[in-house]
């Protein structure tokens, strides 16, 4: 019995892929998976012969084993196919459902030449679209996760250039160094702002850091120990260090959690920050005298 | 004992620390370096730690302790050249020294020691 599964599933495909091919696309199309402004007919066409070529190839392997599984070495070639089709679409824009659909629209065809053949053997027609079905299913199933994955990659990817853009070190001033601090300050982000920072301070031979914290739109208790935590380990390091863009909201909500800043520096803003670093290192910005505006 | 040498350099002593102390190297120098304190009343105490790559519990108190000692006999303690891991370690340890003064390199120590009067070795005499 088993050796008979998909028997005339493999008949179907091997007497009338051609026509096959021409119903499904046209299903797919009817299913709403067509996307002729992503991708042209023709590509669409040679992408569906070619997995249509390989699900028969698959298909007669398995009819000899009697046993579907996707994860099976005769499915590795449609496996290839699949996932290479579906990056290509997800890179132009295809939505996941629509290469799903495209994938589901293939049982149509395949039904209706399955039910002809197997006319008045009900139970026979009904077994044998299980497994098809079965089969079919696990395919879009498939496409969906090779959707994910790739977005997974892509958010991997963001996540990692964000950490790197979020702590830009910049010099400001010899032996001067802020630390512009944007979004939300998690714990992984703060240790890699304070081993930047750090190293900043080694490279550059720093005495005062500036931590701006204007853009830093919460601040929690969380966040007030890792910004003292990072103070104190700039003090170790023998630097001296200001927090800055402490807004008047953020203030309250210090002193209302009961945090003690201890020695650390606070200034209100990088404004006062600044006057205060560069006194430190022994400079100062002033006005020149006979520029026409400083007379204002 | 070759794992720490304490050097008289402009009137303050100069702690150098190598990357292979032992804790019991740690307890000699302790006691060394107060008396050395001691004899040539010194007002200023420089602990190199560049070379210290690691650092735990033991390492952090060790370095309050020499501070605290050094200022029962009149003198501070500066760390410098802390390495930035080193740094993280002792904050993630919640040893933050508060009573140590630190510096970027020695001659950062030295600018500091100088305009906080601590060497001022003429004036000292006189």
């Amino acid at each position: 019995m088993t050796e008979k599964v998909l028997e005339t599933t493999l008949q179907v495909l091997k007497e009338d892929a051609e026509g096959i091919l021409v119903d499904w696309i046209d299903q797919a199309d009817e299913d709403g998976a067509k996307r002729s402004d992503l991708f042209s007919e023709r590509e669409g066409r040679d992408q569906a012969a070619s997995m249509l070529r390989a699900f028969r190839l698959g298909v007669r392997d398995t009819s000899r084993e009697g046993d579907f599984d996707l994860r099976d070495e005769h499915w590795a070639d449609l496996r290839g196919i699949l996932s290479e089709i579906t990056h290509e679409r997800v890179e132009r824009g295809v939505l996941p459902g629509e290469m799903a659909a495209f994938v589901l629209a293939l049982k149509t065809p395949l039904f209706s030449r399955m039910s002809q053949k197997l006319e008045g053997e009900a139970s026979k027609l009904i077994e044998e679209i299980l497994v098809v079905s079965k089969a079919i299913d696990a395919f879009a199933i498939y496409t969906n996760e090779v959707f994910i994955a790739e977005r997974e990659q892509i958010i991997e990817r963001q996540r990692d250039e964000m950490l790197e853009l979020s702590t830009p070190v910049v010099e400001l001033w010899d032996k001067v160094l802020t630390l512009p601090l944007i979004g939300t300050l998690d714990s992984l982000r703060a240790q890699e702002v304070m081993e930047s920072l750090l190293q900043a301070i080694v490279e550059r031979q720093a005495e005062v850091v500036i931590v701006d914290i204007t853009g830093v739109k919460t601040v929690d208790t969380q966040v007030a120990q890792h910004l003292l935590r990072t103070a104190a380990a700039v003090r170790l390091m023998g630097a001296r260090c200001i927090i800055s863009g402490i807004s008047p909201k953020i203030a309250q909500t210090m002193v209302e959690l009961g945090v003690d800043v201890g020695e650390v520096r606070t200034r209100s803003s990088i404004k006062n920050a600044l006057t205060d670093a560069l006194t430190s290192v022994g400079v100062a910005i002033r006005a020149i005298e006979d520029s026409p505006r400083s007379g204002k | 004992m070759n794992a720490a040498a304490i050097y008289a350099v402009e009137g303050i002593l100069l702690v150098s620390i190598t990357s292979d102390i032992t804790d019991s190297d740690i307890i000699e120098l302790q006691e060394l370096l107060s008396n050395r304190i001691a004899k040539s009343e010194t007002r200023g105490v420089v602990v190199d730690i560049s070379a210290l790559e690691i650092v735990d519990t033991f390492v952090g108190r060790v370095l309050a302790q020499l501070t605290a000692i050094a200022r029962l006999l009149d003198a501070e303690t500066y760390v410098v050249g802390m390495r930035p891991a080193v740094a993280m370690t002792l904050v993630e340890l919640g040893m933050y020294l508060p009573d140590n003064h630190t510096a970027l390199t020695l001659d950062h120590a030295l600018e500091k020691m100088r305009s906080a009067g601590l060497i001022s070795g003429i004036s000292r005499r006189a």
